[in-house]
C-alpha cells in the first residue's frame, strides 16, 4: 500500500474501484450473458438489491456513527413474522403494528442504552439481541417458521402494486436513499453522526449529545428493518424467520462496507451504499443467470466480503490512538 | 473521652471495614460470581430434570460437554489474547468432515483421519491469525467472514459426499471406542476435554508463551514495548483455538460417524457465551481456563435442560443472547468500575485520639521550638536530584543516596560537585546503611530489601517475611520497606511500614492511620526475614544504639520513639522511649557525642489530629473527594531533632521558610558537618554542627577503624 500511496495513487479510492468495478461488470455481463440487458432484467436487479439496499442504509448511519447492528435481521423477519401472527391471530391491524413498532423502536433503544450508556462493544450487544429478538419471539409469539400475509391486507396489496411495472421497493429505496442523503449531508443531527463516528471522545467534549445520538441511530436501524420486512413479506407473500440464519445479514455489511464505508466509522455515505448495492445486485444478477448454485453463491460473496474487510484494512488501518481496548 | 468518641472508636477500630477492600484485590473474587452462576443453573436444572444425575444421562450430556469444553478452551485463549474467534463454528463442522471422509470416504486409519483433522483446524486458524495478527484486521468481523466461507465450503462439500459417507462401511475398534467407549468410567471427551485444560492453564500462568499471550490481551503497546513478538502470539492464540475446535470436531466425527448439514451449527455463539459468562473479559488479558470451563458448564447445562424440559425451537437463542447481553454488560461494568470501587471501600480509617504535645513554634521554649538552622545549609546536586529519601557516606567520605528514578547517585569528596549513578536498582531507594564490609544495604521501596557491593553488583536479599495465617492480604511480601540499620553481628534490622499500601501510596496510609507496621530482622547467615514486631502505625527509622544492645525505631503516624531491646532483661520486648512529639518521626541515625539525630518528615496540625478522632469524616471524603482536595499530615514544614539514649530531646532546628528543607526524612552526621535528604527534595542539604566531633564518622562508628 506504501507504495501505491507514494505514487499518487490515493486518488483511484475504494468507492471509484468498486463503481468501475461494478460498471466494467455491467458491461461485460451486457456483452456476454443473454437477457442481461432486458427491461425485465433491469428491474429484477433493481429490486433484488433495494430491500437489501434500504437494509444497507440502516446500517450505513449506524457503522458511520462508528458502530454496527447485528440484529437487523433478527428484528427484520421477526416483526413482521410477529405482526402478521397477531393479524391471523385477529388482533385489530391499528393495535398490532402499533405494537410491533413500539416493539421495534424498543429493541433499537435497547441497543442504543447498552452501547452508549453501558459501553458495551456494539457488536456483542446486536449479537446478543438479534439471538434474544429471534428466539423470544419464535419460541414465544409465533407458532411457525413461515407466516403468511392474511387475504386482503394492505401488506399483499403493496406486494401486488406496480408503476411503470416497477414494484414500489424500488421508489421506497429510491426516496429513503435521498431522505438518508438530506440527512447525513445537510441536518445538523447527520453531520453530527460523522463527527461522532470520527472521534467520540471529541464529539462529546464539544458538547455533542454523542449518547442520546447513539440511540437514535440503533432505532434508525431498527426502523429500516422493519420497513424491509414488511416490503419482503409483501414481495413473498409471507415471512419466513429461517432467514436470520442465511447469509442476509453479510450481504448488508458486504454493501456497506464494499462501497466504502469505512468500518471504523467517520466514513462514506449514501453514494457508498449506491454503489455497494449496484456491485452486489449485478453480481448477484449475472450469477443467477449463470446458474451458479446458491450454495457457491453464498462462497463468492463472502470471499468478496473478505477481501473488502481486507482491503477496509490496509485503507483505514486502525488508529491506535483513538481505538480502545476491547474494541474488537 | 465523649460517648460519641467511644462509638466511633468502637465502631471503626473493631469491624474489619478493610477487610472488604483486600478481599476486592484478590482475583478469586471474579471467580465468584460465575462459580454461584454455576451452582445455581445446576442445581435448578438438577431439580427441574428428573433424572438429569442418573450416570448414563450425565454420561451422554458429558460427551458433549468435553468437545464443547475443547472449543471453549480455544476460545477462551483466544480471547485473553485481546482476539475473538467466531470461526470456531466452522473449523469444527469442516475438521469434522475431514475425519469423516478420511475413515469412511478413503478408508485411512484412524490416526490419518485425526491428524487431518488437526491439519484442517491449524490451517484455518492460521488463516485467521494472519489475517488479524499480521495484517491486524478487526477480530471480530474477519472472523465472522472466514466463519460463513467455512460453512459455505462445508455446506457444499456435505451436499456432495454425504451419500458416499453413508454408503461405506469402514469401521475399526479405535473409532468407535472414542466415539462411544469410556476409560474409568469416563468417555475420551472428557478425558481430552480436562487433559487440554490442566495443560493450557499450566501454559498460561507458568510458562513464557502463555505469559505473552496474557500481556497481548492486557495492553497489547506495553507487551509490544516490552519486546514481545505481538503479532506472533496473536497469530498462534488462532492457531491453538483452530486446533482444540478440531479436535472437538474429530470427537464428534467419531461419536455421530457422519457429518450432516446441522454439525457445529451457531457453536459459535453458544462458545461466545460460554467463555464470556465464565468470566473472561472481551477485549484480553483478564480470565483464566477455569472461568472458560465454568462457562461452558453453565452453557451446556442450560441449553441441554431448556430442550430436555420441552421448551420449543428459539428457546435456546432467546437464552443465549439474553445470558450473553447480561454477562457481556456485567463484564464491561465490573472491569470499568472494580478499581473506583475499590478505591472507595479500600481506605477504611481508624480512630486515633492523640496525646497533646508540647508546642514547636519558634520562640515558645520547649525543647521542641523549631529555629531556622537548616535553611542555611549548602545544596548539594541542587536541581539534579529528585527524592534522595536517605543519604549515607562511605570510609572515603564520598557521599550516597538512592532517587526516585530507581537509582543509587555517588557524590565524589571532597566538593560533592561532581556525582555519578552508582548504581541502578530499579525501585525507589529509601534507608542506606554500609555493611562491615562495605556493602550498600538498601530498604527499596515496593521492592526489598537489597545489597549493593562496591563493585556495584545488585543482590536481593530479602522481598518476603513468613505469611500470618489471618491476613486476607499477602502479608508475607515487603510492601513498603523503609528504613534499616545493621547489628555487629551482621543482622540487618529493618521496618515494613505498611501491609496495606504500596511504598508510593505511603500518604493514604497515613488517613487509614491503621497499625499494620513491622519491625523485621533479616539473617545473613541462613538468608532468613523473620517479624519481630507488628501492630505500628507506620514503623520507619530504625538506628541501633551506640551500646548495640538495643535498636531505636520510629512510628510515624503516632508521632513515638520506641526502643526496642536485643539483650538484656528486656530483650525481644520494645518500650516506647519518647511519645506525642510535635512532628512525624521519620529516619534516626548515631550522633557524634553519644546522641541521636531523628529527622521529621512534617508536624502535627490541629486539624489533623481532629480527624483522626473522626474516622467517618476520613472515610466520607476518602470516598466522594478527589484525593488531591484531601487532608493529609503536613508535609511542609519538617526538621531535625537530636535526642538522648534516655529520650530526652536536646535540640530541634527546622526551616521555617520551607525553601531549602520543608519536609526532613533523613541526616546522617559525617565529620562534624550533618547531611540532609528529604523524599520529596531536589537537593542534599550540608552544614557545620557546632561543637560536633570533626573525626567522627558513621562507618568508624560501626565498623571500627578502616583496615
Amino acid at each position: 500500500m506504501a507504495i501505491l500511496r507514494s505514487f499518487g495513487w490515493k486518488s483511484l479510492n475504494q468507492e471509484r474501484i468498486v463503481l468501475a468495478i461494478a460498471i466494467g461488470l455491467f458491461v461485460m455481463a451486457a456483452l456476454a450473458l443473454p437477457g442481461f440487458l432486458t427491461t425485465g432484467n433491469l428491474v429484477a436487479i433493481l429490486r433484488s438489491v433495494s430491500v437489501l439496499g434500504i437494509l444497507a442504509l440502516g446500517m450505513a448511519v449506524v457503522v458511520i456513527g462508528r458502530g454496527i447492528d447485528l440484529s437487523m435481521v433478527a428484528v427484520m423477519a421477526m416483526s413482521v413474522a410477529w405482526y402478521l401472527q397477531m393479524l391471523g391471530n385477529g388482533v385489530a391491524d391499528g393495535t398490532a403494528f402499533a405494537l410491533v413498532l413500539a416493539a421495534v423502536i424498543g429493541v433499537g433503544l435497547v441497543n442504543g442504552f447498552l452501547v452508549a450508556y453501558a459501553e458495551v462493544p456494539a457488536i456483542f450487544v446486536t449479537l446478543a439481541s438479534g439471538s434474544f429478538v429471534f428466539g423470544f419471539v419464535r419460541s414465544q409469539l409465533i407458532s411457525q417458521d413461515a407466516v403468511p400475509v392474511p387475504r386482503g391486507h394492505w401488506v399483499e396489496t403493496l406486494g401486488r402494486l406496480r408503476l411503470a411495472s416497477v414494484p414500489p421497493e424500488v421508489f421506497l429505496f429510491a426516496g429513503l436513499a435521498f431522505l438518508a442523503f438530506l440527512f447525513l449531508r445537510f441536518s445538523r443531527w447527520g453531520r453530527f453522526v460523522y463527527y461522532a463516528g470520527d472521534n467520540p471522545q471529541a464529539a462529546r467534549n464539544i458538547g455533542i449529545p454523542v449518547r442520546p445520538m447513539l440511540m437514535l441511530r440503533y432505532v434508525i436501524s431498527a426502523l429500516a428493518a422493519l420497513v424491509a420486512g414488511l416490503l419482503t413479506a409483501a414481495s413473498l407473500q409471507t415471512i419466513n424467520t429461517r432467514m436470520v440464519n442465511s447469509t442476509l445479514l453479510y450481504d448488508i455489511v458486504l454493501v456497506a462496507v464494499i462501497g466504502g464505508i469505512g468500518l471504523s466509522g467517520g466514513k462514506g455515505g449514501v453514494r457508498n451504499v449506491l454503489y455497494g448495492a449496484a456491485l452486489i445486485g449485478i453480481l448477484l444478477n449475472a450469477m443467477t443467470i449463470i446458474d451458479i448454485p446458491l450454495l457457491y453463491q453464498n462462497l463468492i460473496k463472502s470471499t468478496i466480503l473478505l477481501a473488502a474487510i481486507i482491503f477496509d484494512g490496509v485503507i483505514n488501518p486502525r488508529d491506535e490512538q483513538t481505538a480502545q481496548q476491547g474494541d474488537i | 473521652m465523649t460517648l460519641r468518641e467511644r462509638l466511633q472508636a468502637w465502631r471503626y477500630n473493631l469491624v474489619p471495614d478493610h477487610l472488604i477492600g483486600e478481599i476486592l484485590t484478590k482475583r478469586w473474587t471474579d471467580n465468584a460470581i460465575p462459580f454461584l452462576a454455576l451452582v445455581v443453573t445446576v442445581a435448578t436444572f438438577g431439580t427441574l430434570i428428573p433424572g438429569f444425575f442418573k450416570p448414563l444421562s450425565l454420561q451422554e450430556s458429558t460427551r458433549q460437554l468435553g468437545e464443547f469444553s475443547l472449543v471453549v478452551i480455544g476460545l477462551t485463549v483466544v480471547m485473553l489474547g485481546g482476539g475473538i474467534d467466531l470461526a470456531v463454528g466452522s473449523i469444527f463442522a469442516l475438521s469434522a468432515f475431514a475425519a469423516v471422509s478420511c475413515f469412511f470416504i478413503f478408508e485411512l486409519p484412524v490416526w490419518v483421519a485425526f491428524a487431518a483433522s488437526l491439519a484442517v483446524g491449524a490451517a484455518f486458524g492460521a488463516i485467521n491469525g494472519y489475517l488479524i495478527g499480521y495484517l491486524r484486521l478487526r477480530a471480530f468481523l474477519t472472523t465472522l467472514v472466514t466463519f460463513i466461507i467455512g460453512r459455505a465450503i462445508y455446506d457444499i462439500l456435505v451436499v456432495a459426499f454425504a451419500s458416499r459417507v453413508q454408503m461405506s462401511s469402514a469401521t475399526s475398534p479405535i473409532w468407535d471406542f472414542i466415539g462411544d467407549g469410556t476409560a474409568l468410567g469416563i468417555s475420551v471427551p472428557v478425558w481430552a476435554a480436562f487433559g487440554l485444560a490442566i495443560v493450557t492453564h499450566i501454559a498460561l500462568t507458568r510458562s513464557r508463551p502463555g505469559w505473552h499471550v496474557l500481556a497481548v490481551g492486557g495492553s497489547r503497546r506495553s507487551a509490544y514495548n516490552a519486546g514481545i513478538k505481538v503479532r506472533r502470539t496473536v497469530f498462534l492464540t488462532y492457531v491453538f483455538s483452530g486446533l482444540t475446535a478440531a479436535t472437538a470436531g474429530f470427537l464428534i466425527a467419531t461419536r455421530l460417524s457422519g457429518a450432516g448439514p446441522g454439525t457445529g451449527q451457531g457453536l459459535e455463539i453458544a462458545a461466545l457465551t460460554a467463555a464470556v459468562v465464565g468470566g473472561n473479559s472481551l477485549g484480553g488479558g483478564r480470565g483464566s481456563v477455569a472461568k472458560g470451563l465454568m462457562g461452558a458448564i453453565i452453557v451446556l447445562v442450560m441449553t441441554n435442560g431448556l430442550i430436555r424440559l420441552g421448551y420449543g425451537t428459539g428457546t435456546n437463542q432467546m437464552v443465549l443472547g439474553l445470558l450473553l447481553a447480561v454477562a457481556v454488560t456485567i463484564d464491561i461494568r465490573w472491569l470499568k468500575n472494580r478499581h473506583k470501587v475499590l478505591n472507595e471501600v479500600y481506605v477504611a480509617p481508624v480512630y486515633l485520639a492523640m496525646g497533646p504535645t508540647q508546642s514547636a513554634e519558634p520562640g515558645s521554649g520547649t525543647p521542641y521550638a523549631l529555629n531556622n538552622r537548616l535553611s542555611v545549609a549548602d545544596a548539594i546536586g541542587l536541581g539534579a536530584l529528585e527524592g534522595p529519601e536517605d543519604v549515607i557516606l562511605d570510609a572515603d567520605d564520598h557521599l550516597y543516596c538512592g532517587t526516585r528514578h530507581g537509582e543509587i547517585v555517588r557524590f565524589f569528596a571532597p566538593d560533592y560537585t561532581r556525582s555519578e549513578v552508582f548504581a541502578h536498582v530499579g525501585g525507589f531507594p529509601l534507608g542506606l546503611a554500609f555493611d562491615a564490609s562495605g556493602n550498600l544495604i538498601s530498604c527499596v521501596g515496593a521492592m526489598g530489601l537489597y545489597s549493593i557491593s562496591p563493585d556495584r553488583q545488585v543482590t536481593k536479599l530479602s522481598a518476603e517475611t513468613a505469611r500470618s495465617l489471618t491476613s486476607i492480604v499477602d502479608d508475607a511480601r515487603l510492601r513498603d520497606p523503609n528504613d534499616l540499620d545493621i547489628a555487629p553481628d551482621g543482622k540487618i534490622y529493618f521496618t515494613d511500614s505498611t501491609k496495606r499500601y504500596d511504598a508510593h501510596d505511603w500518604t493514604l496510609d497515613s488517613i487509614e492511620n491503621r497499625a499494620t507496621g513491622r519491625l523485621l530482622v533479616f539473617d545473613p547467615k541462613d538468608g532468613s526475614t523473620k517479624t519481630l514486631l507488628d501492630g505500628y502505625r507506620y514503623t520507619n527509622g530504625v538506628c541501633m544504639a551506640h551500646d548495640n544492645k538495643s535498636l531505636f525505631f520510629a512510628e510515624s503516624w503516632a508521632c513515638r520513639i520506641h526502643r526496642y531491646w536485643l539483650e538484656g532483661p528486656k530483650a525481644g520486648t520494645a518500650e516506647c522511649v519518647i511519645r506525642d512529639m510535635p512532628g512525624y518521626p521519620d529516619n534516626i541515625n548515631r550522633a557524634s557525642d553519644g546522641t541521636y539525630w531523628m529527622a521529621w518528615l512534617g508536624m502535627r496540625t490541629p486539624s489533623f489530629d481532629l480527624s483522626l478522632r473522626h474516622p467517618a469524616m476520613r472515610k466520607r471524603m476518602a470516598r466522594r473527594l478527589p484525593q488531591d482536595e484531601w487532608l493529609f499530615p503536613n508535609i511542609n514544614t519538617g526538621g531535625v531533632v537530636k535526642f538522648d539514649e534516655q529520650g530526652r530531646i536536646i535540640q530541634t532546628m527546622g526551616d521555617l521558610g520551607g525553601a531549602s528543607h520543608a519536609m526532613v526524612t533523613s541526616m546522617r552526621e559525617h565529620k562534624g558537618q550533618l547531611f540532609i535528604g528529604g523524599i520529596f527534595n531536589n537537593r542534599i542539604g550540608r552544614f557545620a554542627i557546632e561543637g560536633a566531633d570533626p573525626d567522627w564518622t558513621g562507618m568508624r562508628a560501626y565498623w571500627g577503624a578502616k583496615p
